[in-house]
């Protein structure tokens, strides 16, 4: 499926995301995980939608087979913008962030440096990705010309359909 | 669920109510709310996620850029949750080194004013 590149939307899909998951037969354990990485991928993406595509759809595809439940969250919001890497931190495997991203010198709070009369980012570069890596059982992260694809699986426990 | 916010005053500490979700969509009203205290001169927060249903990096993102503007006036921003759900963001990114957070508002209270 795909939706319209707003805020508002991200909670829909990862409802969406976290009934599929269960009537595939995902584990109720893992249930608040999916829905939050989930959300964590949609979110990154309406960002970088509305960034530098609002009029293009983000697209969510969830499928359940080969005993794993897999979601895979594409944007279609290409970057010349000349950012680094896809966390804004040490990356680790697969693209993903590599150990101690959390406190990163200085204050020791992530994100980006933010004076206090000027907005915060809403979403910390990289932090989101973080959560995901944190939470999926299964992540591997791409990055094509067009965008960026995650792809996250849990593991079926019996079928439930 | 969306998200309600309220404050009030509790021995010299403003307590936040948090309640609901916070996602991309919520989180900048609990931004301009936490800006508007320290604009006010509140800078000595607890933020009560007691009923918070749903937490993610740009809830934590909101936080961070709270904990940063009372530090800029030597203030505090504490966080009071025992769920375990959210709980685990806050250790997946490492959060719990940088927050303190507590059982209770009045056990956050005490801890703070302890530490004057």
């Amino acid at each position: 499926m795909s939706f319209t590149p707003l805020p508002v939307h991200v909670r829909t899909a990862r409802l969406v995301a976290t009934a599929v998951a269960r009537r595939s037969g995902v584990q109720e354990a893992l249930l608040d995980e999916v829905r939050l990485a989930v959300g964590e991928a949609c979110s990154r993406a309406v960002e970088a939608h509305r960034a530098h595509c609002p009029a293009e759809p983000v697209r969510i595809e969830l499928t359940g087979a080969d005993g794993r439940f897999e979601v895979v969250v594409t944007d279609a919001a290409a970057r010349d913008d000349g950012s680094q890497g896809l966390m804004g931190g040490p990356e680790g495997e697969n693209g993903l962030p590599g150990p101690g991203y959390g406190l990163p010198p200085g204050d020791g709070l992530p994100g980006e440096d933010v004076g206090a009369d000027e907005p915060d980012p809403l979403l910390p570069q990289g932090l989101g990705l973080a959560v995901i890596a944190g939470l999926a059982d299964d992540v591997k992260i791409s990055r094509t010309p067009a965008g960026l694809s995650i792809r996250m699986s849990w593991p079926l426990g019996e079928f439930q359909g | 669920m969306d998200l309600k916010l309220d404050h009030h005053t509790k021995d010299g500490i403003e307590v936040v109510d948090v309640e609901g979700e916070i996602d991309v969509y919520t989180a900048p009203r609990l931004r301009e709310l936490l800006i508007e205290l320290v604009n006010n001169g509140h800078y000595q927060l607890v933020v009560n996620m007691e009923k918070v249903e749903f937490l993610d990096s740009t809830g934590l993102g909101v936080l961070v850029g709270g904990l940063k503007r009372v530090r800029a006036h030597d203030g505090s921003l504490d966080l009071v949750c025992t769920q375990e759900r959210i709980l685990k963001i806050f250790r997946i990114t490492g959060l719990t080194k940088v927050f303190g957070i507590h059982d209770t508002v009045d056990e956050a209270i005490t801890v703070r004013k302890s530490e004057k």
